[in-house]
């Protein structure tokens, strides 16, 4: 056999030193920000201390996408609370009651939907671009384009979308749309803030809801936790919520601060930035190829290995 | 291809009694699958709003794709780094690869819930660069095209011998003639698809930090994958000459695999070197001792599916014998296949979990289904098409 043992390893190592190469030199051209969001960028301030958990937003949740739910007196059954409840297909919001330290006769009650993230791990992760993240807000869904991989539920850090398991033909992806489908050129109150009769949710542009938090915490320090969610979780959502005791006594599970797509699009496009680390791949292995070609036609079975 | 390796149709009988029993299982297998087409997703499969990826994904699709290894592996090894002395196990390697990825395909169409939409992800207006999964579908979609006209001249040379065929001669003949030249390009361009892919599969966990048990979870899952995948390759490719061996009565091809098998601990080796040395700098290790399933499970993959067939593989006597060689080369092959299902379901921890999720019968009766229908057609293919080198007969030669 003309190519030896140390030749192999010398070619191996080649590629090796050449594949850093191609991953610093494309280093400096990384520069994925997640998508384009405006000045204006809405959103709902949601004071959790206010809600008497009367359930009205999910009657109207699901009316406003179409379901034609039950009349509305069925949603003041607050048996459902046994349990907390997750957003499901037929109904993109849903109100779960947690304890209350303070005073055990009044329970907390939380709204939970999609947050509308700054910087969406559903839409990032989404084969297709089902998802699209609204310069005004809303991130919403296309289901003429999605295949159904529920990619965008795994990749969720709130583990919001749902999934038509039942239906065998044209399943979808189910989420809150901020109603985005009602007024489909700019964004409109959603339905759930409309109805609410306690005055739960706040609907404006997102840099407006953050001072009326923080302003709110700061006049009533005993009735808020200083800690506006969704402020900064997974990168900021354009959903926020205050609340009488800490977010993870109430239904939160999600504090990263960091968009998950940042780290995911980067090493992502370390891989294929301009097809360069591929076509330099493919160079080396040429090279190598090229390089271990024995010299003449050798009959014998190589001994060594 | 050297002369004193000609692979040829294996002379056996296709239907036996152990065919039977897999042609039942792909029976069993179908109707199930028929069931889900018709009745939707939660009629077969223990699926739930928490638990989106199932069985089909981590065992039809991600240990698929890792078990097909096999195939870039060998064709790096012979065609790229000229181990001629290796060109006999890479014809059945290329075959496995090539029936594999056609099924992690069709165990794909059974799990995506709007399956005639798979196409999607090729068209132009819906490409997303910044998803992994889109990476994995395309390097996958070329991948695929490359084995077959990797596999392709297999075929012209059967029929350029039939009488049958005589009127398209000229054709095959060309065919042949033109694959031959670019081949080299294939070949490579096989490679890269190939690393390209296994590693972007890892990074389809990474998007879940707070989902993905911290024992799995890493940013350099990519990699962790991508050595993995080439760790797996020559045991996958052991595994099945020997167990094609056994199940077609052949002798096993013993010199090959036993010098294939001495790559084994250099490559295993650095994938556990990563394993550690990524668990020592993130501190992962006081995940260790948690009791739980998880850390079990973690420990059961790395003790049996790494460590313990890296030193096997170390000594001389286990590689050259036929029994040990097959244990340790199936104890990574399983060790690779607990990792992707570690990866994929029983270390992703929902975070509002309602109950566990385990696979429903449904979901066993497909993927062993697709398994059988795999291995009942890579048996009719080896019976028609030269694709195993049989040593007694190419010693006669």
């Amino acid at each position: 056999m003309a190519v030896s043992r140390r030749d192999f390893l010398k070619n191996l190592a080649a590629v090796g030193v050449g594949s850093t190469a191609a991953g610093g030199a494309t280093k400096s051209a990384l520069a994925s920000e997640g998508p384009h969001v405006s000045e204006n960028l809405m959103g709902v301030l949601v004071d959790s201390t206010k809600c008497i958990g009367c359930r009205r937003c999910e009657f109207a949740c699901q009316e406003a996408a179409g379901f034609s739910p039950p009349p509305v007196e069925d949603f003041e059954d607050k048996s459902v609370f046994v349990e907390a409840r997750r957003p499901y297909p037929r109904s993109h919001t849903v109100i779960n009651e947690y304890a209350n330290p303070a005073t055990p006769e009044a329970p907390i009650y939380n709204k939970f939907n999609c947050l509308h993230c700054i910087d969406p791990a559903c839409m990032s992760a989404c084969i297709v671009s089902a998802f699209s993240k609204r310069e005004d807000g809303p991130v919403v869904y296309e289901p003429n384009r999605c295949m159904g991989c529920r990619y965008c539920m795994v990749a969720c850090p709130f583990e919001i979308p749902s999934y038509d398991y039942d239906m065998p033909l044209t399943p979808q992806v189910r989420k809150c749309n901020m109603c985005a489908h009602l007024v489909p050129d700019h964004q409109a109150v959603p339905a759930c803030v409309k109805i609410c009769p306690a005055e739960v949710m706040t609907y404006g542009k997102r840099s407006d809801l953050l001072k009326l938090a923080h302003e709110k915490i700061r006049n009533e320090p005993d009735t808020y936790v200083d800690h506006v969610y969704g402020e900064h979780e997974a990168g900021g959502t354009s959903w926020l919520w205050l609340s009488s005791i800490p977010p993870k006594d109430v239904g939160f599970r999600q504090f990263d601060t960091t968009a998950p797509p940042r780290l995911t699009e980067k090493i992502q496009h370390a891989e294929f930035k301009f097809f360069l680390p591929p076509m330099m791949w493919f160079g080396l292995l040429g090279a190598a190829m090229w390089l271990s070609k024995p010299e003449e036609e050798d009959p014998e079975p190589d001994s060594e290995c | 291809m050297s002369d004193h390796h000609q692979p040829l149709p294996v002379d056996r009988k296709l239907i036996t009694p152990g065919v039977c029993v897999m042609l039942a299982l792909v029976v069993i297998g179908a109707s199930v699958a028929a069931y889900r087409f018709i009745f939707g997703l939660s009629s077969t499969t223990n699926l739930d709003q928490q638990h989106p990826w199932g069985l089909w994904i981590a065992f039809d699709v991600a240990t698929g794709v890792a078990l097909a290894a096999g195939g870039f592996t060998t064709s790096a090894l012979a065609h790229i780094f000229h181990r001629e002395h290796y060109h006999a196990v890479v014809r059945p390697a290329l075959l496995t690869a090539m029936l594999g990825y056609t099924f992690v395909a069709i165990g794909l169409l059974a799990d995506l819930g709007r399956y005639y939409n798979i196409w999607h992800p090729l068209w132009p207006t819906m490409w997303s660069p910044n998803s992994a999964l889109f990476e994995v579908g395309i390097c996958v979609t070329c991948y695929l095209t490359v084995l077959y006209l990797e596999f392709a001249p297999i075929v012209c040379e059967r029929l350029m011998g039939d009488k049958f065929f005589a009127p398209i001669g000229s054709f095959l003949k060309a065919a042949n003639a033109w694959l031959d030249k670019i081949m080299f390009l294939l070949i490579i361009a096989g490679v890269v698809l190939s690393c390209a892919h296994q590693s972007s599969l890892g990074n389809l966990m990474v998007i879940a930090p707070s989902k993905v048990h911290p024992l799995w979870w890493t940013p350099i899952l990519t990699i962790m994958f991508l050595l993995s995948a080439i760790a797996v390759g020559f045991p996958m490719v052991i595994f099945e000459s020997m167990f094609a061996s056994w199940a077609l009565k052949l002798k096993p091809e013993m010199e090959i695999l036993s010098a294939l098998a001495k790559y084994i601990p250099v490559l295993l080796g650095i994938y556990l070197g990563f394993k550690i040395g990524d668990m020592a700098i993130r501190g992962s290790y006081v995940y260790l001792v948690e009791g739980s399933v998880q850390s079990t499970m973690f420990i059961i993959e790395m003790l049996f599916g790494v460590i313990a067939p890296f030193v096997m593989l170390l000594s001389p006597e286990v590689r050259n014998s036929p029994k040990w060689l097959f244990i340790a080369a199936l104890m990574i092959v399983l060790g690779v296949t607990l990792n992707r299902i570690n990866v994929f379901l029983i270390g992703y921890q929902p975070l509002y979990p309602v109950k566990s999720y385990f696979p429903s019968i449904g979901e066993f009766a497909v993927s062993i289904g697709l398994v059988s229908l795999l291995m009942f057609i890579y048996r009719t293919i080896v019976t028609f098409f030269p694709v195993i080198t049989h040593p007694g007969k190419a010693r006669a030669k």
